[in-house]
């Protein structure tokens, strides 16, 4: 299982490595962050502009809410089987002054969790198959 | 104000799990509300059908479907989506045309037959869609969304296990004789506490069902129910407003709020502003009510709406549940109907059925479950993509 090569489940919406980033855009006119990245129009009403950066988000934040799941999604979730419970947090970043959603590292229970509860980045197998092993975002604990 | 418009008739079909053809719940819904209102379908102008999107094409053409099946009669026809408020955009459209003079009489129906379990998004491979991904990547589910608003209130606002139950087992009560309603069945505390955890803090009894249902309503303008000799139920405000940038509430089926380090957060978040704008259409305000249809998809879900309607201050919910307020005899009782929890979703017919609610308990038609002296009533639901309804309708 450790040999399989791991993928993105998605590319282009985070870095990996030691310290991995979600990957946004930034509007080259307002400023304004956006997450999925948004490269074709700005969605700030008073902003006209279609031109971004694309910009490593903060990979660190607070979490605002959380929930853990104890029943099978359906598909497109590819769930391991037998199915394992997960949870979900969503995350306030300070600077960019949203709330993203991601899987909760694994092994972490919402018990370990409350609203404010600094939490970080890591990127982490979500479903795998014959091939490899594929990844995406997920937050856990500073302190865990 | 005085941009009001006539309900004359209203109908539905039983909520339930039955896996027949939408049609046949929707014709029902239909026949009842022409009847209700004693209009004949040919006198009909215009049908205005809600969507249903799990049905084929003749879902997605449902007025059409509905014009067919009623017996083709050269009326005018339109169809609405909206996610969750659907029906309360094809009411809205109705009205306008109403209101713009173009027609004087119009059926609004919406009829659903849903799948077991989760609503899951649209098959196949769907690499840009919102809806497809969340599942993929992170098993986001709608109950999701809906455990993260209720863990939010029990960290930020006290808010108790006990509480959320408490809101099911009023709600259990409250649709024990609503003939419509698909489940009839009391609960208890701990019915409700011992029921599995599906999305914690969220148990299996407090997350609503998807149901099959259809609910039909028959407006006119206030000119053709004078000529009828008829005193009838008005709709005062049909609220459909979309959010005001940032949307700073995590909302289904988004990844992730808009970003408020630009532009600061509005006013009023967006559950807030759909009601906010049907007081404001209607010239009243949450005082005037007496009772209010919310979307209670969660049991907790409901202790937001009640901040969102303006029937108490932010994370006053829990006090104004706990002193009975919203109980049937209360100040202002809530899901009157029974609500989801006693429904599950049709989604295409759910607004209109919290309008049907409406008429009956304003008619003083509601049986056991009637609110005494009601003069005014409310509705608000929300769904998927920025869309959400409120409506108000008066004596």
């Amino acid at each position: 299982m450790g040999e399989k090569k791991q993928l993105p489940a998605i590319e282009g919406w985070f870095t990996t490595g030691a310290n991995p980033h979600l990957l946004g855009t930034r509007c080259k006119q307002c400023g304004t962050y956006f997450f999925p990245k948004q490269e074709l129009f700005c969605r700030n009403p008073d902003c006209q502009s279609s031109e971004f950066d694309e910009v490593e988000l903060s990979r660190t934040g607070k979490v605002w809410s959380y929930t853990e799941h104890f029943y099978q999604p359906p598909e497109p979730y590819i769930s391991p089987d037998p199915f394992e419970p997960y949870t979900i947090a969503a995350v306030e970043l300070e600077k960019e002054k949203m709330v993203i959603l991601g899987q909760v590292a694994d092994g972490i229970a919402h018990s370990q969790l409350r609203a404010g509860t600094d939490v970080e980045l890591v990127v982490e197998r979500i479903y795998e198959d014959d091939e490899a092993e594929y990844t995406v975002w997920k937050w856990k604990p500073v302190a865990a | 104000m005085a941009k009001e418009v006539a309900i004359l008739g209203a109908g539905m079909h039983q909520w339930g799990k039955w896996g027949k053809n939408f049609v046949e719940y929707g014709i029902k819904a239909c026949n009842d509300a022409l009847a209700d209102a004693g209009v004949e379908w040919k006198d009909i102008q215009v049908i205005a059908g809600a969507e249903t999107v799990r049905n084929g094409y003749p879902g997605y053409v449902a007025g059409a479907t509905f014009a067919e099946a009623l017996g083709w009669s050269g009326s005018r026809v339109s169809t609405s989506y909206a996610a969750c408020a659907s029906g309360a955009q094809a009411l809205n459209n109705a009205r306008a045309m109403i209101l713009a003079d173009m027609a004087d009489v119009i059926l609004v129906v919406g009829a659903d037959t849903t799948p077991k379990g989760f609503l899951a998004p649209s098959a196949g491979e769907r690499w840009h869609d919102p809806d497809w991904l969340r599942f993929r990547l992170m098993g986001c589910t709608n109950p999701t969304y809906f455990a993260l608003y209720a863990r939010r209130r029990m960290d930020v606002y006290g808010a108790t296990e006990e509480d959320f139950a408490a809101v099911k087992v009023k709600n259990a009560r409250h649709g024990l004789a609503n003939p419509y309603a698909r489940y009839h069945k009391e609960f208890s505390m701990e019915q409700v506490l011992e029921s599995p955890m599906v999305a914690d803090p969220l148990r299996l009894f407090e997350i609503c069902a998807t149901s099959d249902g259809a609910a039909a309503v028959v407006i006119s303008s206030l000119e053709y129910a004078r000529k009828r000799k008829i005193d009838p139920i008005k709709i005062a405000a049909v609220s459909t407003v979309t959010p005001i940038y940032p949307q700073t509430t995590i909302e289904m089926p988004n990844f992730s709020t808009d970003s408020a380090a630009v532009v600061p957060e509005p006013v009023r978040g967006f559950k807030d502003s759909i009601a906010h704008e049907a007081y404001r259409e209607a010239g009243l305000g949450p005082e005037d009510m007496s009772l209010a249809e919310v979307y209670d998809l969660s049991s907790a879900l409901e202790l937001d709406w009640y901040e969102n309607i303006g029937l108490c201050g932010r994370g006053e919910a829990e006090k104004l549940l706990r002193s009975g307020d919203t109980t049937i005899g209360g100040r202002i009782p809530v899901n009157t109907s029974g609500g989801l929890a006693c429904f599950g979703e049709a989604v295409p017919a759910q607004a209109l059925a919290q309008v049907c609610e409406l008429v009956w308990q304003l008619r003083g038609q509601a049986g056991s479950r009637q609110v005494e002296g009601a003069k005014a009533g409310i509705t608000a639901n929300q769904g998927l993509f920025g869309h959400g309804s409120s409506v108000i309708c008066t004596k």
